[in-house]
This record gives structure tokens, C-alpha cells and sequence, in this order.
């Protein structure tokens, strides 16, 4: 199967920042490198929230490895950081500056098509000049394997390609990382879904409205009421000349409270505290989904099989804990030490060689910690707990709750408890911290906003309307295993692009009648898919990304 | 391999750019000259050529002086390495006979004073003459094998020959293969369409992409401009001249009614109206 296949030293699928850093890093070390990436341009597939950080305690930034990356395909920088808990109308900010500028040497929005696309560039560059280069529009679709051993990739568009070393940096739906058997599909609880709208603001407008400078910026999240009780937040950033405004939610209790993303999304911004940001215009420029690993449960100790290494999402690597999402530095982090890793072990016999370096690394650089902080391995057992969270709950009701958590001195211990990166490690992922705790404090200590939020999002139909797709006519990539409610219904409602009453998404129900008994069967249209990956989790689904070029095309991202 | 690429610039008929006066006729002066469409693909058949055996491709047009913004495009939007330009006031007028002996002249004297050309791609049909005559004249011109309808093709070097997938009377359900020794033209079929399917090709496709388009930037240092004297043609068997089609008249095709009748139906039982209205025909079909 592999005589006559194409060889490279080393291969890597997927040109986000992770899969920019391995093939940079490995270009710097000389190693001949081809670089697949299945958007029609990097960045055409990738959402992100996104704030990019740079870490004090890092092995590598991404601005190390790419000089002018934040002058040229970066946002503004978050200057500013606040924390918003909400009761209603009533609001209570805490400034979590402390908490965001620990071991923060930057950290600057961004907007994905933007920034991956300027990777790539820079990737083509650097890998060209030692025999490689970044192919657009390759789907990667499996592992290439001799004698049971992965020894290359196989794609859609071009003929299998052996290597010695294959970084998966494919995402967080990651094909190859399935097929290698190191992550699957299965806990909904392992999982955050992510939705964002990208709204158009003039800068002058920015600077004004969040009190910033031209080279400032603001970020803001929001926790309380506002979800109907699905655990989970919402997100503001500033943008060059828009807002990144989304909201984050954990996927089974979405699936659990039957929860509509886009509703969640449009609550936050109709939300009386966003009326002075928009007076009253909105426009927005894209709406998008995005699936996101909780690395405290699934970031993989172990990243590696033969010359496979995974990267990124594709390995679990997303830091989400209490208000602290990070996610692309780790990315970068640990594509720079795979590229380490084999320069190191090059020429080495043993397959693994690389693979078992790579994981050595991130563990001895403190990465692999940060994803897994043992502190929230410590404490997990205890407090998530449902006779704990019940308990802790029930005292958070009562009036001595509010005493706790009323009395001015706790108002300020509680602004250094969020802003604590001991504590908010130790931060159960329970209702607790999403939605009792912040809807208490915006009770006792919030402050009632009198504004009115007139502006009106986009429907979904509009929103799926305003995306642009390349579809792939008569072949779907996304094939319904079983249509019975009881194993797919739940994509109905958790799908971002499909809604109860909504014939227009990928998801619907429908009344079928056969032998004069009614049933209701799910069925799926894949036309509007923003390739999240949710349905992959909360229904039965054959779940695969489609060819190269083909579907969505997000162009901020 | 050496490659010539033959290509026209046509009307732009694309809707908003192309304009017609009252009877119908194109107004040339409004409408602005593109490239023929069918000619991006005999431009990608030679990348594709030069990609897998590298060699150099040169786009060849006649024309008015104009007609070097064409052949700018084709370096730009596909690939060439430099131009060549037959452009003269003698030539002026030529009909497909007389246009293929000026091409046939041009192809002779590159042959001879800069390269030996191993395969002519022409694309199929101009989009404004529709005629199809004009690569096949040339071909017999220089009695050279010819091709046509190729859909696919694949070159041995070491054997210096063509072998091409081409199709039978223009129809997809039939494909041919047929291999012809080199130097050969090639007519490229609407269907062609180039593959690569390994990396090193795509990288290098890339590679061929960015700097060609670079090139097209500075077009006028890689084009060559002969005229009839160049070409050592006797102007009585050029241009008007040496042209024997005589156009009678043009009739104007008649323009479709656009006349159309909508009911808006109610969606709840307008589907029973809309079967209603189709059942004569089903029985029809059924008999």
C-alpha cells in the first residue's frame, strides 16, 4: 500500500496556529515539511473567541516564531478585563485585571480568518525553503498504516503520503486523532460549544464606548441568570473594527436544559449592560459554532501513537477554567515542542522516539499541568459532587447564603477570589460557580442598569443566510445513523445552525406515520453545517469533515 | 516539453459587461475584449504539462495591438511564460482560413528561431465566430497529428508520445483513448480538467501560480510583437484579402418571451392544484 506513496520528513495537517508552530519550528530545524490544510485558505474552517495569549511561563509564543505576527494579523490588545455578574437587571462588575495579567506577558484579540491566513503565508515561506510547502484545499480523511503501524496520511484529493513524522493539528473534531483511537466522541460532559457573532463597530465607536485608547482593548465576560440556568458564560472582545460577542456553555447541560445556542447568544445581547455599547446599531458580519475539548477532563497525557503526535484541540488542549479560556497558546506551545521533539529524536529507529519526547516535554514544561491542573483532579471528586453542589447550593439560597455573600467584606474577598489563579484552578464545574454564585452577588451587591436594549439579532434563517458555503451537492458528509428521537432528537436543539420549529437548519423532527402509529424521527439536511462537530457528541451520526474546499467558509472566524 | 498555447480575445458576454444596439447587433466599441473562455483550460492543459514534465509555455494570439491585455490574462490567470503577439494592420479582418495560415506562419517561425515545439493546445470554439475551425486549420496548415474533445492526457517524454482520453463525438458517455506521436495539437475539450495528485505537483503548481501572475505584472518585458513582414506573408493571402468566407448577413436570434404567469397558490391546498394542473401530462408520460 505504500510502495510508490510520496514521501516527506514530516507532515501536518491543519494550519492553525498549532500546526503553524510544528511546521514552523520544524522548518527551523531543517526537517522537510508538507503542510495539508483543508480550507480554501487557512483560517477558512477555525472560530475561535478569541483571545491569543502569550505566557510569561511559556516555552514559546506564537510572536517568537512569527515575527509581526501582532502588528500585522493580531487585534487590539485587552487592556481591560471585567468580569459581569447578572440577576435580571441587576449587574455587579468585578475588574479581573490581576487574574488576566497573571503570567501574561500579552494577550491580544484576534479574528481567525485573519490571523491563520497570515500564518500560512509565513508557513509557505519558511517550509518552501526547505522542500515542503502548505497545500490549500486537502482533506486529510484517515492514517496511512503498514503492517499495523501509521506511517503517513491518506486524503481526498491527492494520493497517500508516507512521513516520518505526521503532526495532527486538525482541529477539535480531529479525524486522524479518532481514527489513531486517542480521543472519540462519546461525553457530551467533555465538551463547551461555542457561539459567536462578529458585529461591525467603527473604531472611533470602540475607543469611545469601552473608554479605550486606539491600541487598547476590552474584554468582558458574563455569568448569572441570563442562560436560563445552563451552565456557562458570555464573552465580550474588541476587535480592530468590530466585537467579538459570544457565549460558552458546558454541552450537557445545553443538552440537558434542551437549550437553543443561537437563543443563549441572542440573551446576552439584548442584555440591558450591552445596550450602551451598541446604542441601539447592530450589524453583524458572521455568525459561528465552534466545539471546545475541556482539557481538565480529556487533554491527552499521552498525545502520541507511532509517528503520530497530536496538537491543539485535536489532542484535548483548550484550558477552560472558571473565566480563563485559553486555548491557542497551548496550540503553539505544543506544536513548537513536537517539532522539538522529533529534531531531537531524528533518525531514531523506535517510531515512537518522537511521540514519547513530545509528551516529556509538555509535561516537564508545566503545559500539560495547566491543562490538567492536578489541584482540579484533588478537588473534582469532591466538588462535583451532586450531594455537594446540592448542599452548597441549598446554603447559597438560604438567607444565610446571602448573609456570606452580602456582607461588604465578602463583596471584596470575592473580587480577589476571582481574580485568584489558585482558587479559580480549584473552581468546581458545577452551577454553583456559573449560575448561583454570580446571580447572588449581582442580588446583594449589583447595581440596577435602567437601560433599554432595542437592537434585534439576525434569526437563524438570517444567520445561516449570511454564511458562505461551497456545498458538496450529493455528498453529504454527515450521515444520520439512527433517526429515532431517542438517539438523535437532542441535535435538534444543541445543533447551532438547527432549532425546534425551524425547517431551515440541519436538524429537524418530524411526525411520521406508518401502520397508524405516529413516530417522530429526526432527519438531517447537511447544506447548512458549520462543521462543529456537536451533533457528532449529543446524536448517532457517521460524523466526517467535508473534501477539501468544500462547505463553510467563515471569513472572520 | 515545449508548449504553445493559441488564444483569442472575444467579446465579454457576460451579463452587465456585453452590450447590443436596438436591431440586436453587438456594439464591439461597448463591450470591453477578454480572453476566450474555452482558452483557460488549453492554458491549464499546458500548466499542467509543464508541471509534470517542466518545460516552457508561451501563449501565442493575433490580433490587434490590444489583444496583448488578453495575453496578459493568460499569464495571469493560468500560466505562460512569455507572449507572443501576430498583430498588423494586413491581418486585419482575416476569417478562420486566413487567421490559420497567419497562426501556422507564427508557429513555423518560433519552431524555428526559438524552440522546437513538442504539442499546440487550442481551447474548443471561440465564444463570438462558435466556428471550431481555426486550431483544426492550423493543425493541417502544418500537417501535424490533431486531438480533439480531450478530456485528460498524459505524455511519455522517453517515448515522445501523447496518449489523450478524448471524447467521441463530443459526448461524455463516450470516451476514447487514443495516443499520437509528438509534436501534436491538442484541442482541449470543455470537460478537460486537469489533476494533480501528488504533492510535489501541487506544490510546484503553486509555485508556477505565484510567479506567473508576478510575471504579468511586468507583461510587456516578456512579449514579442511580429508582423507580416516578420512572418514573410504575402499580403494576398492575409487579412481581408486572403479571407474567402463572405458574411451575406447577420440575423439577430430572436429573444424568448419573457413573458410568464405566476399564481401565488396557498401553500395548505395549493399542491392539490398544482397536481390537478399536471395530471393530463402524467397520463401522456405514462402511456
Amino acid at each position: 500500500m505504500t510502495d510508490g506513496a510520496e514521501h516527506y520528513e514530516a507532515v501536518v495537517v491543519g494550519c492553525g496556529p498549532g500546526g503553524a508552530a510544528a511546521a514552523a519550528r520544524l522548518a527551523d530545524h531543517g526537517v522537510e515539511t508538507l503542510v495539508l490544510e483543508r480550507g480554501t485558505e487557512a483560517g477558512s474552517k477555525n472560530v475561535s473567541g478569541g483571545l491569543l495569549y502569550a505566557e510569561d511561563s511559556a516555552p514559546y509564543t506564537l510572536e517568537d516564531l512569527f515575527d509581526g505576527v501582532r502588528e500585522e494579523a493580531t487585534e487590539r490588545p485587552v487592556t481591560d478585563y471585567y468580569i459581569h455578574n447578572v440577576a435580571g437587571n441587576s449587574v455587579k462588575t468585578y475588574d479581573l485585571g490581576d487574574l488576566h495579567e497573571h503570567d501574561t506577558d500579552w494577550c491580544d484579540a484576534v479574528l481567525r480568518r485573519q490571523l491563520d491566513s497570515w500564518l500560512e503565508k509565513r508557513v509557505h515561506e519558511k517550509t518552501s525553503e526547505v522542500g515542503g510547502g502548505v497545500l490549500t484545499n486537502v482533506r486529510v480523511n484517515g492514517l496511512l498504516r503498514e503492517d499495523g503501524e501509521i506511517v503517513g496520511v491518506t486524503c481526498d484529493e491527492l494520493d497517500p503520503i508516507t512521513a516520518d513524522l505526521i503532526v495532527a493539528a486538525d482541529g477539535v473534531n480531529s479525524e486522524l486523532a479518532r481514527d489513531a483511537g486517542l480521543m472519540d466522541w462519546e461525553e457530551p460532559d467533555e465538551w463547551f460549544q461555542g457561539v459567536k457573532a462578529v458585529v461591525d463597530m467603527d473604531p472611533d465607536a470602540i475607543d469611545d464606548r469601552f473608554d479605550i485608547g486606539p491600541n487598547e482593548g476590552a474584554a468582558h465576560l458574563f455569568s448569572g441568570d441570563l442562560f436560563e440556568d445552563v451552565r456557562g458564560g458570555g464573552f465580550l472582545y474588541t476587535n480592530e473594527d468590530s466585537l467579538s460577542i459570544g457565549t460558552v456553555f458546558h454541552l450537557d447541560s445545553l443538552v440537558e436544559r434542551e437549550a437553543e445556542p443561537h437563543e443563549l447568544l441572542d440573551a446576552l445581547l439584548t442584555h440591558p449592560l450591552l445596550a450602551g455599547w451598541f446604542k441601539n446599531e447592530y450589524r453583524e458580519r458572521e455568525y459561528a459554532a465552534k466545539l471546545v475539548p475541556d482539557s481538565k477532563k480529556v487533554a491527552h497525557r499521552e498525545p502520541y501513537r507511532d509517528r503520530l503526535v497530536l496538537v491543539g484541540d485535536a489532542a484535548g488542549q483548550m484550558q477552560a477554567q472558571g473565566p480563563i479560556i485559553k486555548g491557542m497558546n497551548h496550540a503553539v506551545t505544543a506544536g513548537a515542542l513536537a517539532a522539538d521533539a522529533f529534531a531531537v529524536t531524528r533518525g531514531n529507529a523506535d517510531p515512537e522516539a518522537a511521540g514519547r519526547r513530545y509528551a516529556k516535554l509538555l509535561e516537564d514544561s508545566g503545559t500539560m499541568d495547566k491543562l490538567r491542573p492536578r489541584r482540579y483532579e484533588l478537588t473534582r471528586t469532591v466538588g462535583e459532587h451532586d450531594a455537594v453542589t446540592n448542599a452548597v447550593e441549598r446554603v447559597l439560597e438560604s438567607r444565610l447564603g446571602s448573609l456570606a455573600v452580602g456582607n461588604p467584606i465578602a463583596d471584596r474577598l470575592l473580587q480577589r477570589a476571582y481574580n485568584s489563579p489558585f482558587l479559580v484552578s480549584m473552581l468546581p464545574d458545577t452551577e454553583t460557580g456559573y449560575v448561583s454564585l454570580p446571580t447572588l452577588i449581582a442580588e446583594e451587591h449589583g447595581k440596577t442598569i435602567y437601560w433599554e436594549n432595542e437592537i434585534e439579532p439576525p434569526t437563524l434563517a438570517e444567520r445561516i443566510g449570511d454564511l458562505t458555503y461551497d456545498t458538496d451537492v450529493g455528498n453529504p458528509h454527515i450521515e444520520l445513523r439512527d433517526q429515532s428521537a431517542a438517539a438523535s432528537g437532542a441535535a435538534v436543539s444543541a445543533c447551532p445552525v438547527s432549532a425546534r420549529d425551524f425547517g431551515g437548519g440541519c436538524y429537524r423532527t418530524e411526525a411520521v406515520k406508518t401502520n397508524g402509529t405516529e413516530e417522530t424521527l429526526v432527519s438531517l439536511d447537511t447544506q447548512p453545517c458549520v462543521e462543529c462537530g456537536t451533533c457528532a457528541v449529543v446524536a448517532d451520526t457517521e460524523w466526517e469533515h467535508p473534501r477539501g474546499g468544500k462547505g463553510v467558509e467563515y471569513r472572520e472566524g | 516539453m515545449r508548449s504553445i498555447v493559441l488564444t483569442k480575445g472575444v467579446p465579454d458576454f457576460s451579463e452587465g459587461a456585453v452590450s447590443f444596439d436596438e436591431d440586436g447587433h453587438l456594439e464591439r466599441g461597448k463591450t470591453p475584449t477578454v480572453m476566450n473562455p474555452n482558452d483557460e483550460l488549453a492554458l491549464e492543459a499546458a500548466l499542467q504539462t509543464k508541471v509534470r514534465h517542466g518545460g516552457h509555455v508561451s501563449g501565442i494570439s493575433m490580433g490587434p495591438p490590444g489583444y496583448a491585455d488578453v495575453l496578459q490574462d493568460a499569464m495571469a490567470s493560468v500560466y505562460t511564460d512569455d507572449s507572443y503577439l501576430l498583430s498588423d494592420r494586413e491581418l486585419a479582418a482575416s476569417d478562420t482560413w486566413a487567421t490559420a495560415i497567419t497562426l501556422s506562419a507564427g508557429l513555423e517561425k518560433y519552431d524555428e528561431e526559438v524552440a522546437d515545439v513538442d504539442i499546440v493546445f487550442a481551447g474548443f470554439k471561440t465564444a463570438d465566430g462558435e466556428t471550431g475551425q481555426t486550431g483544426p486549420q492550423t493543425c493541417w496548415a502544418l500537417d501535424w497529428p490533431i486531438v480533439t474533445h480531450v478530456v485528460a492526457l498524459d505524455i511519455d517524454p522517453e517515448e515522445r508520445t501523447l496518449r489523450a482520453k478524448r471524447l467521441v463525438e463530443g459526448d461524455v458517455d463516450e470516451i476514447e483513448t487514443v495516443e499520437v506521436p509528438l509534436p501534436c495539437f491538442v484541442v482541449t475539450d470543455p470537460e478537460f480538467e486537469p489533476t494533480y495528485r501528488t504533492a510535489s505537483h501541487r506544490l510546484t503548481h503553486k509555485e508556477l501560480r505565484a510567479e506567473t501572475e508576478e510575471r504579468a505584472a511586468e507583461h510587456d518585458d516578456h512579449l514579442t510583437t511580429w508582423d507580416h513582414t516578420d512572418l514573410n506573408l504575402d499580403p494576398d493571402y492575409i487579412g481581408l484579402d486572403g479571407s474567402p468566407t463572405i458574411v451575406s448577413s447577420v440575423d439577430p436570434i430572436p429573444k424568448a418571451s419573457s413573458d410568464r404567469e405566476a399564481t401565488m397558490l396557498d401553500p395548505e391546498d395549493g399542491m392539490g392544484e398544482v397536481l390537478e394542473e399536471m395530471q393530463p401530462y402524467a397520463a401522456e408520460a405514462g402511456e
